[in-house]
C-alpha cells in the first residue's frame, strides 16, 4: 500500500498530469483442493473494440493490496469458497416442487464448465439476453415451479458462485455481434453516460483514470471477470450488478435494479471489455 | 454471511518424523458480538465461537479463548510438530453451547 503510494507520488512527479496506469506486476497461480492448481491470466491484450482506448486488460485482482492478493492463491484462504460450498449443498438438494434438484437434471455442477465464460449471452430460442442469473431463475421458475429467488439474495448468488467456479481459468469470451449487437451497443452507450449528481460515467473512473486513486481506492480497469467476488467490505458474495448498484449510488444518481434491461446490457459491455482474462470463479476484493 | 455452521480444517496428509506443518482451520460462523442492535432496536445477543483447540494423539496443540472482537467465519493458521502418525482433532466451543468438531489424520513418510 506504501509503496503504490509512494510509486503513484513519484510518477506524478516524473509525468505530472499523464493518465497512470500502475497495476502490480504479479501471476496469480491458485491453489485449489488436492494440490491442483489453476493459472489464472490476469493481463491479456485488450479486445479489438478497445483498441483506441488501452492496449492490455487488466485484471482487478492486480489493484489490489498483497495480503488481498494472496487470499485468493489458495482456496482454502479463499472465505468465497465457504459460499461455494453452499451453493453445492442447494444444488445437491430436492429443492423444487415435485422434488427436483439442479443434480437431478445437470448431474454435476462440473456440467456447467463454460457457461460464465460466454455470458451474458442472447439466448437462441427467446432472443432475451442472459446472465447466469437469468439462466438459474428459468430453472428455479419454470422447472422446479418455485417462486424467483431474490437476484441479489444468498440461493441465488451461492449457486452463482458455484457455477462460476466450473469456469474458473477459462477465457473470457463473450459475443458482441450478430443478435448480441444491439445489447451490447446499448451497454456501450451506458458506459459512458454520465449519471448522478457528480455526473460521472463508468468510464471516468475505470477507462480515464483508471490506476489512480480515488479517496483510498486504487482504481481498477472495472473488469468483471472476477465476479461474483468475494468482498471484505460486505463479508460476503457479490455479483457484478450488485456491484454496478454501488458504483452508480458513489454517483449520487437513482440506480438501475439488478436484473434490469440496463444492468444486463451494461454486464455484457463490460464483460466484453475483459475478453481474453480468465474467469477467476470468485475473487477476493476488498 | 454463512449462517450455516461448517468447519474446515487443512492438514498435509504426511509428514517427515520431527517435521513442523501448518495447519489452516476455518469455521463459518456469524460471530454475533451482542454489541449490534436489530432492526427492532433491540440487543442481537450475543452468539460467537469462544474457544478453539486442536489437539494431536490427545496431546494438545494449541487452544485459543476467543472474544467478540474476532470477525466472521473465524480463520486460525498455525504450525505443530508431528512426531508420530495419528490425528488431528479440532474443536470449536459455541456460545450456544454447540460444540463443532472435525478430525484429519497424518502419516509419517
Amino acid at each position: 500500500m506504501h509503496r503504490t503510494a509512494k510509486t503513484i507520488a513519484a510518477f506524478s512527479l516524473a509525468f505530472a498530469g499523464a493518465a497512470l496506469a500502475d497495476p502490480v506486476e504479479d501471476t496469480l497461480v491458485i491453489e485449489g483442493g488436492d494440490g491442483e492448481t489453476i493459472e489464472i491470466v490476469t493481463s491479456a491484450p485488450a479486445p479489438a473494440h478497445l483498441a483506441d482506448v488501452m492496449d492490455t486488460i487488466y485484471s482487478g485482482w492486480l489493484y489490489r493490496e498483497d495480503e488481498t492478493r494472496d487470499l485468493q492463491r489458495d482456496d482454502f484462504d479463499n472465505p468465497g469458497m465457504l459460499y461455494v460450498d453452499r451453493g453445492l449443498d442447494l444444488w445437491n438438494s430436492a429443492i423444487g416442487k415435485g422434488g427436483e434438484s439442479c443434480a437431478g437434471c445437470h448431474q454435476g455442477p462440473e456440467t456447467m464448465a463454460g457457461l460464465r465464460a460466454v455470458t451474458p449471452r442472447v439466448d437462441a430460442k427467446t432472443g432475451a439476453l442472459m446472465t447466469v442469473e437469468n439462466y438459474i431463475d428459468a430453472c428455479v421458475t419454470q422447472r422446479m415451479g418455485l417462486e424467483s429467488w431474490n437476484w441479489t439474495g444468498n440461493e441465488m448468488k451461492d449457486m452463482l458462485a458455484l457455477i462460476s467456479m466450473q469456469s474458473r481459468g477459462m477465457a473470457v469470451n463473450v459475443a458482441i455481434d450478430g443478435a448480441a449487437a444491439p445489447f451490447w451497443e446499448k451497454g456501450k452507450e451506458l458506459y459512458y453516460t454520465r449519471f448522478g449528481q457528480l455526473e460521472m460515467s463508468c468510464a471516468s473512473c475505470h477507462e480515464d483514470n483508471q490506476g489512480k486513486f480515488i479517496r483510498a481506492d486504487h482504481l481498477s480497469q472495472g473488469q468483471i471477470n472476477g465476479f461474483p467476488t468475494y468482498r471484505l467490505k460486505d463479508a460476503g458474495i457479490l455479483s457484478a450488478q450488485q456491484r454496478f448498484v454501488g458504483c452508480v449510488r458513489d454517483t449520487r444518481a437513482e440506480t438501475f435494479k439488478p436484473n434490469s434491461d440496463e444492468f444486463k446490457a451494461l454486464e455484457l459491455f463490460v464483460a466484453s471489455r475483459g475478453n481474453g482474462l480468465s474467469v477467476e470463479g470468485v475473487a477476493v476484493r476488498h | 454471511m454463512v449462517e450455516e455452521v461448517k468447519p474446515r480444517v487443512k492438514v498435509p496428509k504426511s509428514a517427515a518424523a520431527g517435521e513442523i506443518v501448518t495447519i489452516k482451520a476455518l469455521i463459518s460462523h456469524t460471530m454475533e458480538s451482542g454489541q449490534r442492535k436489530g432492526s427492532d432496536g433491540n440487543l442481537i445477543p450475543r452468539k460467537i465461537i469462544n474457544r478453539f483447540t486442536c489437539d494431536l494423539n490427545g496431546v494438545n496443540v494449541i487452544d485459543v479463548a476467543i472474544d467478540p472482537a474476532v470477525s466472521t467465519n473465524p480463520y486460525f493458521e498455525f504450525d505443530a510438530k508431528v512426531d508420530a502418525a495419528g490425528d488431528f482433532k479440532f474443536t470449536w466451543y459455541d456460545d450456544d453451547g454447540s460444540i463443532y468438531e472435525d478430525v484429519k489424520p497424518i502419516n509419517i513418510g
